[in-house]
């Protein structure tokens, strides 16, 4: 593992870890494209979420009178939990040094970090819908980590290690072999990826009845940068859980060791199946309503059974075998 | 049988109960009966009304000069006779009108009570609609009703004094506040108690692009425990700045009483004046009426059932809806004249004629939206998802529906068939068959259905309009109006029936104008129907009943 820990590689982890801050808001207008077009409709822009960046990063900062120290610190800390987050889950080359210094379980610990500042910025201010939006977050996290733990183990069970590069060299090393114990732990952390980004069924991102909203509800009272920053993580949340499924359960194309023709290679191979993932998410926000708010239990119960199942039949099916 | 076989019944009953009824002029107010009523039997009058199973259509009250003129002078005064009716000796009286309709029948109570002590007996114990309405009534004209159960105002938050009433003859048109107006902080809601329960204040600002008004939520968890609506937002004032107008400045200020129904409000209006004048449309105008209120009834019904997909995340419905609606307005901006069709009715007809190579246009347009709709109403009647939202959300029951009068959509969806077209047809619905959907389950879904259906069966009656276009004028001009004319305008929007009464003064402009839009009905209906239900369903709920604003606050 201590290969890891060498200067290109941390400038391959440096490189990466901005590469997400910069491709998140492109994978969410792809999303929005994708959709739209789906609609009947042309869309906005592919870059029209970078302009709605910019726009609120030059916008004047109101924070309401009953905002303490918390509800300005909180967009950076939900920013950087999130980004650092990102930063260990591997995008163009397996061999990261942060992967090293932080496995899968400091990656949901980030996750969670970021859940509850962003909770408890939504109630700082003391609205009726802030309350709300955090009390349904909390909901949908309780639920939502076990299972995203479950569907994790499952994967550090095969590979004997929570390191998410040693989970994906292991898989490159096994070649294409179909593992029933990844096909339900995929199964279970698509649904745990839909709930935790917010998209429909579970939250409508795109909504304005705040009475309904989830995520954006903890956001009402944010204007300025500090909404840049707490839209930014959420589309960096969702790039990093699109990444998560596609280097991990289909890593093939991902660059190993640090050339240029490794780290090109690598960046088309994940923007290809990025592509593909988001084509998919707008396929099924488009045939699906969002979910009544009591049926996000089921369907993460249902995340949670999937990663239990996978976690089983690695036990029966792959130990040993 | 005919529409008013109950009245005989009635009139025995108040006879029981030695409730004094005279039977008016016939002709006043058709197609409505009129019965003058004492004031003290006001109330007892609509005790028995409730008990044969009358529905309420309205109460307002009219403070204007020459209101209240008794029932014997009242015939005079139409046929022209110059009675000797001199305001100086006769005590200045507030009229109170209450109208009634059950079958397709309809009946208007009168009653009025002096100026310097207008208490008369409220009629909301006995039917729960009407709360809001007779609260508006006493904002604006002063009229205490006794036994209200609500105390609280409706219509004045702070805008003008608490002892000021604007429809009186004393107050300015113009209104007497300068400046800022206080803000309406400190109504009083009432507050569910018990641990775990809490408020949530939502609006008058929403997040969308709508009306302001208030809902109030009590709620333990994510249910619902009580809501209740404060409106009065957008109140403009209509009432008060329709007096004095000529009739074709009445026409364009009921244009403006709700946007939706531009429509429907300004034949309902152009009908009340046009019966007070004892003057009809030419049957051209009448059909380019009617062909008018069906295109806005299927542009409103595609926008609610896209808004009410989109509410439950499913924009793709929503903007399929919104493109044929888009299609639809463009049309009617190209041929009527604006995307509304917004003072295209005018007293006496239409202001405007289709030309000729316009009926081949509309025909190809309907073929056009038949052939878009009807898969995208497979889509949404069938859509699992969708269904898993809509069904069983927000369950109104016939009971709940039938107590509060609601008609539209809401009624529809709730077993009460009830409309004006078909159920006291005015020009020209009378020669036309109107098909009325009927859904028994109250719930969200069945008010979608119901508007898909009501889609199809406007698209039929416009094609047969079309088809059946009388050639001829479009436009007659209104007769001057006698002294203190009255008329009654009965339309079906497509929100439901609306009721307009009208009141000339003596110079031929209106003293009294009263707009009645069925949001009053369907408004209470909202309260009830979310009982139970979790709060993020409120917004579909809500876009599924689609009160106006604008039309309640007047």
């Amino acid at each position: 593992m201590d290969h890891y820990l060498t200067l290109p590689g941390w400038g391959i982890a440096f490189v990466q870890s901005f590469l997400y801050i910069a491709l998140a808001p492109l994978l969410v207008g792809w999303v929005r494209k994708v959709k739209a077009r789906l609609q009947n409709r042309r869309g906005a822009p592919l870059l029209q979420a970078y302009r709605d960046l910019y726009k609120l990063l030059a916008k004047e900062v109101r924070v309401a009178h009953t905002a303490s120290p918390l509800f300005r610190a909180a967009p950076y800390i939900v920013f950087t939990a999130t980004w650092m987050a990102a930063a260990t889950v591997p995008l163009l080359v397996v061999d990261l040094p942060t992967a090293a210094i932080a496995d899968i379980i400091v990656l949901v610990g980030l996750l969670a970090l970021a859940r509850v500042f962003l909770a408890l910025a939504g109630m700082d201010v003391g609205t009726a819908f802030g309350g709300m939006g955090a009390s349904r977050e909390m909901m949908i996290g309780a639920l939502a980590e076990p299972a995203m733990l479950m569907a994790v183990f499952t994967l550090t069970m095969t590979a004997h290690s929570t390191n998410l590069s040693s989970v994906i060299d292991q898989h490159l090393a096994d070649g294409f072999m179909l593992r029933p114990s990844y096909l339900f732990a995929l199964g279970g952390l698509v649904l745990v990826a839909i709930a935790e980004t917010g998209r429909i069924p579970v939250d409508n991102p795109t909504t304005h009845l705040e009475l309904t909203m989830i995520h954006e509800a903890m956001l009402l009272e944010y204007s300025g940068r500090h909404l840049a920053m707490m839209e930014w993580a959420a589309q960096i949340k969702l790039l990093l859980y699109g990444t998560l499924i596609a280097n991990v359960f289909l890593p093939w194309g991902i660059g190993r060791g640090v050339s240029a023709a490794a780290l090109g290679l690598g960046l088309a191979a994940v923007l290809a199946k990025l592509a593909v993932l988001g084509v998919a998410l707008a396929v099924g926000e488009t045939v699906l309503a969002k979910m009544r708010i009591f049926r996000a239990p089921a369907f993460l119960n249902l995340a949670l059974l999937l990663s239990l199942l996978g976690l089983l039949s690695h036990v029966i099916l792959e130990v040993g075998a | 049988m005919s529409r008013r076989d109950w009245l005989p019944d009635f009139l025995a009953r108040l006879a029981a109960e030695h409730l004094l009824a005279r039977a008016a002029d016939e002709a006043l107010l058709a197609p409505a009966l009129r019965l003058v009523l004492d004031p003290e039997d006001w109330g007892a009058a609509a005790k028995v009304a409730a008990h044969i199973g009358l529905r309420h259509a309205g109460v307002w009250a009219d403070a204007s000069e020459g209101a209240g003129v008794p029932a014997s002078f009242a015939a005079n005064l139409v046929a022209g006779v110059a009675a000797d009716l001199d305001g100086e000796h006769d005590p200045q009286r507030i009229a109170v009108y209450a109208c009634l309709e059950h079958l397709g029948g309809y009946l208007v109570l009168e009653t009025a009570v002096p100026l310097e002590r207008p208490v008369l007996p409220s009629q909301t114990p006995h039917y729960p609609g009407l709360d809001r309405l007779e609260r508006h009534c006493h904002d604006l004209t002063g009229v205490v009703f006794q036994g209200h159960p609500d105390p609280r105002r409706w219509t004045r938050h702070q805008a003008w004094e608490e002892d000021a009433f604007p429809l009186r003859t004393d107050f300015p048109t113009a209104g007497r506040s300068g400046g800022r107006v206080p803000a309406d902080a400190d109504y009083p809601f009432l507050t569910v108690q018990g641990s775990g329960v809490y408020e949530i204040p939502v609006g008058p600002v929403h997040a969308g692009i709508i009306e302001p008004g208030h809902f109030r939520f009590q709620a333990m968890g994510e249910e619902v425990l009580r809501l209740e609506e404060r409106l009065g937002y957008v109140h403009k004032g209509i009432e008060k700045i329709a007096e004095g107008r000529d009739p074709e400045g009445l026409a364009r200020l009921a244009a403006r009483v709700c946007g939706d129904s531009t429509v429907a409000h300004t034949w309902a209006a152009c009908q009340a004046m046009e019966r007070a004048t004892a003057c009809a449309a030419p049957p051209r105008a009448d059909w380019l009426r009617a062909l008018m209120a069906e295109r806005e009834r299927v542009a409103n019904h595609l926008g609610d059932i896209g808004a009410i997909c989109n509410d439950v995340g499913f924009s793709f419905a929503h903007m399929q809806c919104a493109r044929l609606r888009e299609l639809w307005q463009r049309r009617s901006r190209e041929l009527f004249g604006h995307r509304l069709m917004m003072d295209a009715i005018c007293p006496g007809g239409v202001a405007a004629d289709l030309s000729a190579d316009a009926s081949a246009l509309l025909q190809a347009d309907h073929m056009a939206l038949r052939a878009a709709a009807i898969p995208l109403f497979d889509v949404i009647d069938d859509h699992p998802s969708l269904n898993d939202r809509l069904i069983t959300t927000g369950h109104l029951s016939t009971a709940q529906a039938r107590n509060l009068g609601c008609t539209g959509s809401v009624g529809k969806a709730s077993g009460l068939a009830f409309d004006v077209r078909r159920d006291c047809p005015y020009p020209p619905y009378d020669m036309l068959e109107v098909v009325v959907p009927q859904e028994s389950d109250g719930d969200v879904a069945a008010r979608v259905r119901v508007r898909m259906t009501e889609i199809q069966e406007s698209l039929i009656l416009m094609d047969r309009l079309i088809r059946t276009l009388p050639t001829g004028k479009i436009r007659v001009p209104l007769r001057p109006a006698p002294p203190g004319a009255v008329g009654l305008g009965l339309v079906d929007g497509w929100r439901g029936e609306i009721m307009t009464f009208v009141r000339f003064d003596t110079d031929g402009g209106i003293a009294r104008f009263f707009p009645r839009d069925p949001s009053w009905f369907t408004w209470p209906a909202l309260e009830q129907l979310i009982m139970g239900n979790i709060v993020p369903d409120f917004p579909v709920c809500n876009k599924s009943v689609n009160g106006s604003y604008s039309g309640e606050d007047l």
